[in-house]
C-alpha cells in the first residue's frame, strides 16, 4: 500500500458559452489519473499550461470534489470523510505557491503568518507566547531565515526570502504531504538553486513527501525521484526521472524536453 | 557607426535611505539587426538601464545623472517629451515581462494594436486595421480577422505575448527592447516566443536589446552579452566568448548556478550572499563579498574597478580577485 494513492481520479467541468441559450461543453480537466507516491518520495508533475496540473493538485488538496475516483492517504479514503474532518486533515497537506508576492498576506508580519500556521497543529501554544515565539524562530531557522527578521513584513524581503517564508508556513502545521506548485518559476535562476537545495534538505531532515509541479523539466529532473508527465488531463508517462529524461517515451515529453533552453557553448569554467 | 551608442549612462534614485545608483556608468553599442543581451539578477539595474533610454523612469525619485545615448543624430537622454514621443513606440519599442498587466483589459486588441499606427503614421482606421490583421497573422495568431476584436482576457498568456510583440513591431521599429519577455511563460511557450522574436527580427531587420536573468536564454538568442552586477557591467563579450572563456567571477558563478547544468544528487551550486545594497554606495569591487575567495590569491580591487578590453570586443572589470581562477585567454 503506497503512502498516497490516486485511484482513477477524474474531474470534469461544464463550460457554458453563448447567449441567450448557452451551449454546454464538457471539459475533462483531470481524466482518470492513477498514481502512487511512497513516503519520502518527491514526485515531479510536469505538463504544459492547461494540461490539468493545477486541477489535479486541487483535487489532492481536497479543495475540489472529484467527479469520480478517490484520493487515499495512508489507506484512508479522503472523500469519505465529513467536511469538518477534511478541514482537520488539511493540516496534513500543505501547499507552496508559485508567486511569493501574491501568496503571503502583506499585512501580516512573518511572526503572525508563521504563528498562525503553527497554531493549527499546536493550539496549546496560543497561551504561551514565549514558546510560540521560539517555535516560530525555530521554523525560520529551519528554512534559512534569520530569526531577527521575525517582526518584518513580506514587502521587506526579496523574492527568494519570501519563498522561504512561504515554505516555512507550509511546514508550520507539520504536514505529511507538501504540494509545491511551480515554487521556483517566479524566481531568478540563481535563487532557484537555493530554494531547490532547501526543499531537498527539508525532505532529508523531515522525511517529507512532496509533489513538485512545474513546466520546467530541467528543474524537475534535478529534484524529483520520479516524474509524471501530464497532457489533456491524463498521465501520459511516469518514470524514474533520469530514465524519463534520457529516453522519453511519449511525444509530449519530447516536446517538453526540446523546449528547454540550453547553453549552446561548451562551458570550460573550472569545476 | 552603431545604431545606438550609449556612453556612461548614470541613473539614480533619491530615496529616504540615500541615493541608490541603480545604473552607474554603463556604455554599450547596438548595431543594426543585432541582438544585445543584458543579463543580471533582480535588482542589478538592467531594466532601469533600458527604461532610462526611453525616459520612462519616474522623475522624481529617479534622475538620469549623466551620459549620452546617441541614436542617429538624437541624444535620447536629452530629448524633450514631445520629441521622445516620436521615438518611443515608433523607432524604439518595448515589450514587458507580463503581457497581462501591459495590455489594457478594457480595450479590444484592435483598438490597442492600431493606436501606434494612428498616432505615428497617420493612417486611417481601416488601413490601420488591415495592417494590424496582417501583423497578427505574422506573429502566428490563428484567425486574426475575428480574433483582433477580442479582449486581452480572451487570449492565453503565450498568445498575449504574441499580441504584445505584434504591437511592438507594427511600426517597424529600429530597436526592440524586450524586458524579460518569456519569464512569465511556460517552457514550451517560451520556446515559441523566442523563435517568434527571432523570425520577426530576421524579417524586419530590427535590433533587439534582450533583458533577462536566464543565461540559457541568452546563449540561444543573443549575439553580444553584457553581464550586469550592482549597476555596472562586469563583463561584456560576444556570446561564444562569454560562454567559452568567461573571465569575471560573477559570470562564472552565474553559469554554475543554472540548475539544469548540474548533476542530480549533488547539492546545487548557489552564489553565496546577496547583491550589495546600492543605497550605501559600494567602495571597491561590488562582487568581493560574494566571491569565493581563493586562499592566498590576489585581493579584490579597493576602488571600483574599471572595464578593460582584454582582447578585441571582450571587456571585463579589472579586479584581480574576480579575475583569479579564470581559464587563461585563448
Amino acid at each position: 500500500m503506497s503512502y498516497l494513492e490516486l485511484e482513477n481520479l477524474t474531474r470534469h467541468f461544464v463550460r457554458r458559452e453563448g447567449w441567450p441559450i448557452p451551449r454546454k461543453t464538457l471539459v475533462r480537466a483531470v481524466d482518470g489519473v492513477s498514481l502512487q507516491i511512497e513516503k519520502g518520495e518527491i514526485l515531479g508533475l510536469v505538463g504544459e499550461s492547461g494540461c490539468g496540473k493545477s486541477t489535479l493538485s486541487r483535487l489532492i488538496m481536497q479543495l475540489l470534489v472529484p467527479t469520480s475516483g478517490s484520493v487515499v492517504l495512508e489507506g484512508e479514503r479522503l472523500a469519505d470523510l465529513a467536511p469538518a474532518e477534511i478541514r482537520k486533515r488539511r493540516r496534513d497537506f500543505q501547499m507552496i505557491f508559485q508567486d511569493p508576492y501574491a501568496s503571503l498576506n502583506p499585512r501580516m508580519t512573518v511572526f503572525s503568518t508563521l504563528a498562525e500556521a503553527i497554531l493549527t497543529r499546536r493550539p496549546e501554544l496560543a497561551r504561551d507566547r514565549s514558546a510560540l515565539e521560539s517555535a516560530v524562530a525555530a521554523l525560520m531557522g529551519r528554512v534559512g531565515l534569520d530569526p531577527r527578521y521575525i517582526r518584518k513584513y513580506p514587502h521587506e524581503f526579496s523574492g527568494g526570502q519570501r519563498q522561504r517564508i512561504a515554505i516555512a508556513r507550509a511546514l508550520g502545521p507539520e504536514p505529511k504531504l507538501i504540494l509545491a506548485d511551480e515554487p521556483v518559476s517566479a524566481l531568478d535562476v540563481s535563487i532557484q538553486s537555493q530554494i531547490l537545495n532547501l526543499l531537498l534538505q527539508l525532505r532529508d531532515e523531515l522525511g517529507l513527501t512532496m509533489i513538485f509541479i512545474s513546466h520546467d523539466l530541467s528543474v524537475v529532473r534535478y529534484i524529483a525521484d520520479r516524474i509524471a508527465v501530464m497532457d489533456e488531463g491524463k498521465i501520459v508517462e511516469v518514470g524514474e526521472s533520469d530514465a524519463l529524461f534520457n529516453s522519453p517515451q511519449s511525444e509530449v515529453t519530447r516536446t517538453l524536453l526540446k523546449a528547454i533552453p540550453k547553453i549552446r557553448y561548451p562551458a570550460t569554467a573550472p569545476a | 557607426m552603431p545604431l545606438l551608442e550609449v556612453r556612461d549612462l548614470r541613473t539614480s534614485f533619491h530615496t529616504r535611505d540615500g541615493i541608490v545608483r541603480a545604473v552607474d556608468g554603463i556604455s554599450f553599442d547596438v548595431e543594426a539587426g543585432q541582438t544585445v543581451g543584458i543579463v543580471g539578477e533582480s535588482g542589478s539595474g538592467k531594466s532601469v538601464c533600458c527604461y532610462s533610454l526611453l525616459q520612462l523612469i519616474p522623475q522624481p525619485p529617479g534622475r538620469i545623472e549623466g551620459g549620452t545615448a546617441k541614436f542617429g543624430d538624437l541624444d535620447l537622454l536629452q530629448l524633450s517629451e514631445a520629441r521622445m514621443r516620436k521615438v518611443r513606440g515608433k523607432r524604439i519599442s518595448l515589450i514587458f515581462q507580463d503581457p497581462m498587466t501591459s495590455l489594457n483589459p478594457y480595450l479590444r486588441i484592435s483598438t490597442q494594436l492600431i493606436e501606434p499606427l494612428l498616432i505615428h503614421e497617420g493612417l486611417s482606421k481601416s488601413e490601420a486595421l488591415a495592417r494590424a490583421i496582417a501583423e497578427l497573422e505574422a506573429v502566428g495568431i490563428p484567425d486574426p480577422k475575428s480574433r483582433i476584436h477580442s479582449y486581452p482576457h480572451e487570449f492565453s498568456g503565450g498568445m498575449r505575448q504574441r499580441v504584445m510583440i505584434a504591437m511592438a513591431l507594427i511600426t517597424r521599429p529600429e530597436i526592440l527592447i524586450a524586458d524579460e519577455p518569456t519569464t512569465a511563460l511556460d517552457v514550451t511557450i517560451q520556446r515559441q516566443v523566442l523563435d517568434l522574436i527571432k523570425t520577426r527580427q530576421d524579417d524586419l531587420g530590427t535590433a533587439v536589446i534582450f533583458i533577462t536573468h536566464d543565461l540559457a536564454v541568452v546563449s540561444e538568442v543573443c549575439d553580444y552579452v553584457n553581464v550586469m552586477y550592482a549597476g555596472r557591467f562586469v563583463e561584456r563579450a560576444p556570446v561564444e566568448t562569454l560562454f567559452a572563456r568567461p573571465r569575471h567571477a560573477y559570470t562564472r558563478a552565474l553559469q554554475r548556478s543554472i540548475p539544469a547544468m548540474q548533476k542530480k544528487g549533488e547539492i546545487l551550486y548557489t552564489i553565496p550572499g546577496l547583491p550589495p545594497n546600492l543605497a550605501n554606495g559600494v567602495p571597491g569591487c561590488a562582487f568581493a563579498p560574494r566571491c569565493e575567495a581563493h586562499e592566498g590569491g590576489p585581493s579584490h580591487a579597493a576602488t571600483r574597478p574599471a572595464l578593460v578590453e582584454l582582447e578585441s570586443t571582450h571587456w571585463v572589470q579589472d579586479c584581480p580577485g574576480c579575475l583569479a581562477g579564470a581559464v587563461a585567454t585563448n
